[in-house]
Parts: structure tokens; sequence; C-alpha cells
């Protein structure tokens, strides 16, 4: 173990779809504790990227070590929070119970729930402000309820590395709040936090490690370093407004229509 | 004609519950489609609720093929040799699905109707050239067109309860892995549960429940009793567990009364029976179940419509003055 072990290193990744490339040789390196934002157009192969890391897509080429091992040797210290509308919130279940599929992955695969993992699902649903619907019906949430019961589950899962899917889609401007607090915890509790991001103006407010890709990297370091007019330029290909902001530091917002 | 018919209905009735108990045939029969609708009831919420109802439809079809086949190669007509033909095909059908719509651009349902309707033709054709072979020893084989409880015999009913049992057990030992997956099969791969295996064990539970009910219910329906029951469970309850177990009881409900019914009149075939019953359950569940039912909506939406009329009113007296109201039916 040296002190420069990564939280995750990716090499040479690399996904196709139906022959065409979806994710071109990345290289990235996220160090520890670092609160990280992946950024780019559609389809640049931000959700490509994380469920390679993860395993749930097969690349065709590269290698992913989670603090240097292999990912299945290391998958105790992993919570992934998916896309929202990725499951189907109809589903007859109560947050509770979704909460505290986070502790299944130390449970096994036939142990039951009990006690201990109440306890523990209970606790993040505290953490995220959700306590009191612990017994609602899922389907019953709004957007960003919805959300929160998903940080909650990657919570209850206690791990070291947090990857998310746009945790901010399609919530309001205090859920907004509430989960990027929440995240800033985690750093400042040692975690490192990797999230899918779309609002390029709150990206030097929320994060301090940016990715920028688009099927290939464009970059990636600390966010005053590598968040530059340039690189946006270079992931978005030039259709990047440009504001000066008040205090001097660029931010951008991006007509994501003319992107797609 | 009619009445004749329904008061010779009704006055069998009592006869018919005395039978169920008391006469071999009609219990036999009636224990049978109770094991059917119990272990198509409950595997068949799971189905449901992954979005896999049509996959039971393609899985039965798929089977007469495998039936024919089976007793062409063995020429025997025990029903184990028959059924196994039977299950190998359901499943090697639903691989083929899932393995067009992974290697291919075509979508899930297209994926399904082409194995459904290839597998469906094939079989009838294998069927066809069994029954003009100048042997005798055919008949009987399309019985698992549109099913024929009253063949049940006690063994094979025996036969049915422990393979379902096993099964039930196989559901119950692996109840919350087959929750997560059901729910978000990304997330359960991501904390290393082999979701490709639990993925395949649960499909290959609905293909045994299906399996179970070919004899009795028929290939063409049989993916009612995996459908229906769920769908009408899904409407009373929004708890997994009361589900699964309201399911089973609505399959078994519609089996015992439908087998009962077919088992007492003449020419009556089982399958297209039971799934009368079953349809019944679900439109009554549709329609009257507490906050999803039509019913139960349709009076929500009304009084939600009366308190906003009474708060404008209220508003309207506080302005001192009536505002204008836009009539309901111009």
């Amino acid at each position: 173990m040296t002190d420069q072990q990564f939280a995750i290193d990716v090499a040479d990744m690399t996904a196709v779809y139906h022959e065409q490339p979806v994710l071109w040789d990345v290289d990235l390196q996220v160090p520890a504790g670092v609160l990280m934002a992946i950024v780019g157009p559609n389809g640049a192969g931000k959700t490509t990227l994380i469920k390679c890391i993860l395993g749930l897509i097969k690349p065709v080429a590269g290698q992913v070590l989670v603090q240097g091992k292999p990912y299945k040797d290391r998958r105790d210290r992993v919570a992934y929070v998916p896309q929202r509308g990725s499951v189907d919130w109809d589903f007859p279940t109560n947050v509770l119970d979704v909460v505290e599929m986070g502790r299944y992955g130390a449970l096994g695969w036939w142990k039951r729930p009990g006690k201990r993992e109440r306890d523990a699902a209970m606790h993040a649903l505290e953490k995220v402000g959700m306590a009191e619907f612990a017994h609602r019906q899922i389907s019953q949430l709004s957007g960003g309820q919805q959300q929160r019961v998903f940080l909650a589950r990657a919570l209850a899962q206690d791990a070291d590395i947090y990857l998310m899917d746009e945790p901010f889609q399609g919530v309001d401007a205090v859920t907004e709040r509430a989960i990027i607090d929440l995240l800033r915890e985690l750093r400042a509790a040692g975690k490192t936090v990797v999230a899918v991001h779309h609002d390029l103006q709150t990206v030097p407010e929320y994060f301090d490690w940016v990715l920028l890709m688009n099927i290939r990297k464009i970059a990636s370091g600390p966010v005053d370093e590598v968040f530059t007019e340039e690189n946006l330029r270079l992931t978005y290909g030039g259709v990047v407004a440009f504001m000066q902001a008040p205090n001097g530091s660029t931010a951008a917002a991006v007509d994501t229509e003319s992107v797609a | 004609m009619d009445t004749v018919t329904s008061i010779a209905v009704l006055s069998v009735l009592p006869d018919i519950l005395h039978d169920l108990i008391f006469d071999y045939t009609l219990r036999t029969v009636a224990l049978g489609a109770a094991v059917i609708g119990i272990v198509a009831g409950a595997l068949g919420a799971f189905a449901v609720l992954r979005r896999q109802s049509l996959v039971g439809d393609a899985m039965s079809h798929a089977a007469l093929p495998g039936i024919g086949i089976a007793y062409l190669v063995t020429g025997r007509k025990e029903n184990l040799v028959l059924l196994t033909g039977a299950a190998i095909a359901g499943w090697l059908a639903t691989l083929a699905v899932l393995g067009i719509v992974r290697r291919s651009r075509v979508k899930f349902d297209s994926a399904l109707g082409l194995m459904l309707s290839v597998f469906f033709g094939f079989g009838l054709m294998v069927l066809t050239y069994i029954q003009r072979r100048p042997d005798a020893s055919q008949a009987g084989l399309d019985k698992f067109l549109f099913g024929q409880a009253a063949t049940l015999v006690q063994g094979e009913v025996r036969n049915m309860a422990i393979a379902g049992g096993l099964a039930l057990a196989v559901l119950l030992f692996l109840w919350k892995s087959f929750k997560l997956i059901s729910f978000d099969m990304d997330f359960a791969s991501s904390i290393g549960y082999p979701v490709r295996v639990l993925d395949v064990l649960l499909t290959t539970l609905v293909v045994v429940a299906i399996v179970l009910g070919l004899q009795a219910v028929g290939v063409v329906l049989m993916s009612a009793m995996i459908v229906a029951p769920a769908a009408a469970a899904r409407q009373w309850t929004n708890r997994l567990g009361v589900m699964v177990l309201l399911s089973a009881f609505f399959g078994a409900l519609a089996g015992v009364t439908g087998a009962a019914l077919s088992a007492t009149q003449r020419h009556l075939p089982t399958g297209p029976t039971i799934v009368v019953c079953v349809s019944a359950i679900v439109l009554i569940s549709l329609l009257l179940a507490p906050n999803r039912g039509l019913v139960w909506a349709w009076f929500a939406r009304r009084r939600k419509g009366e308190e906003l009329r009474r708060t404008l009113a209220a508003a309207d007296a506080a302005h001192g003055g009536p505002r204008i109201l836009i009539e309901e039916n111009s």
C-alpha cells in the first residue's frame, strides 16, 4: 500500500455498442477523498464509464483497479447510485425496504435482513431527511424523494467510494442543496464521490475534481486547473456560451439541444 | 334455454361441493388445479413485476413442439417424458428471445411474437403429423392444446405438488435475491449478486409453473394463469409478500372453480373455463380494488372536484361576488 494509491484507476477503457465506440481508450485516475464531477454532452459515455467501472458492462478493452485491486475484490467498498429512471417506482415495496437493499451486499445472497439491517437503513434515511417516509409506498414519492431514497441506500452500504449517475437529475433547488451538503459531508469523512453532472454552472461550486469527456477523455484533474474554456470547447464542440461570473471564475452554459 | 341451463347448474351446485370432497375424479381435478393455480400465481407475480408477462405466453406456446417431439423420439406418452420435452422447448424459446434481443436490434416484443408463432406453428405441424400416422397410439396429445383436467390421476397430481412445492421452496429461499433483481438488476449486480444465475433460475421456475399446468389448462391459455392472478393481486396491495400470496390464492380459486365446472359438464375444456374464472377475478379487481380500482378512482375524482368547487365558492363569498365559473358540460 502506497500513499499514492488511487481510489479508482481506469486504464485504456474502450466499450462499443452495436459496433459504435461509446467509450474510447479512457484513462482516469481518481485520487481518494475527492468530490469529482463527470461532465460531457449526451451520449458522451458517462454512464457507460461508470457501468464499466462497476463491471455492469463488459468493455472490449481496458482494466479497472479500485483501491489497487480488481473491482470484484473491492465491491464492498463501493456504493452505486443508478439513474433514478432506471427502475420501476411502481414496484410493490416501501422506502425502508429499498434502503435496506444497501445492506444486501454485506448480507450475502441468501441470508434474510433483520433488525441490524433495519437500523442501518433508518439511520441512512435520517441522514437524507427522509426518516418519516420510511413506510411510504415508493410509488408515492416525488422525484427528489426518490433520489434521496437512492442516496440513502448508497449510504447504508457504508462504502469508501460512491459512484452516482446523475444524482441531481430532476430534483428541485432545495433537494439539490441537501444532496450537495451530503456529498460534502462524505468528502469530509474521507470518502471519494464521483457523480455524473449536467449543470456546468455549478461544477466549480460543488466539486473539486472533474473529468471532461466526450467518448474520449478530454481532461481530468482539479477543477481550477482543467475546467477551462478551452477544455469545455473541446468537450462540447464549440457551442458553449461563456459568462464571466462576478467573482472572476469562468462559468459556462451549454446549449445542449444543438449538441444532441 | 339459457335459463334452463343456469337453473340446472344452480341445482347441481350442492352436488359439486359434495363431489369435490368425495368424488375421486373431481377431487383429483380440483387438487391439481389448485396446485397449478398456487404455483403459477406465486411465480407469475414475479414475471409480471419484471415485465415478463409475455415471456410466459411465448414459453407455454413454445412447449407444444417439445411435447410432440418428445413423443416422436421416445414413442412414449408418460407425462414425465412429454412434459420434460415441453420444459426444454419452452426454455429454448425463452433463451432464443433473450438472445435475439441481446444480439440484434430486434425489440423484445417482436422477438417474443416471432418465437411464439414459430414454435407454436411448428408444434401444430408436429402434432398433425403424429395424428396422421397409421398407429393408433397417438390419440390424446391434442389435450395439451386446450387442456383436459379430467384426465388427471392422483399420482400425477402428487408429482405436480412435489415439483410445485420444490419451485416454491426455491422462491422462498431466494426471496430477497429475487426481489432485488426484479427491482434493480444493475444495483444487484454492482453488489456482487450473481444476477445471470438468479435471472435464469427465476425464469426456470416460471417454466416449471407453466409445464405443471399444460395437461390441465393447455399451452394456449396457460399464460393466463401466470399473468392474470398477479395482475389482479397487484390491484389490492402495495406489498410484495402480500401480492404473491394473494396471487397464489386467486390462481387456486380460479383453478378449482374452472376445473370443477369443466369436469362436471361434458365437452367443456378446462383451460378456457379456468381462464373465464380468472378473468372474472381480474375484472372485479380492476373495478373494485381500493386506491387502484376504477370505481375507487372515479369516486376520488368526484370528491376532489366537489372540494374544489366548495373552496371556490368560499373564495367567492370572501370576495363578495360570484366569479365566472365554466359549466362542466359546456
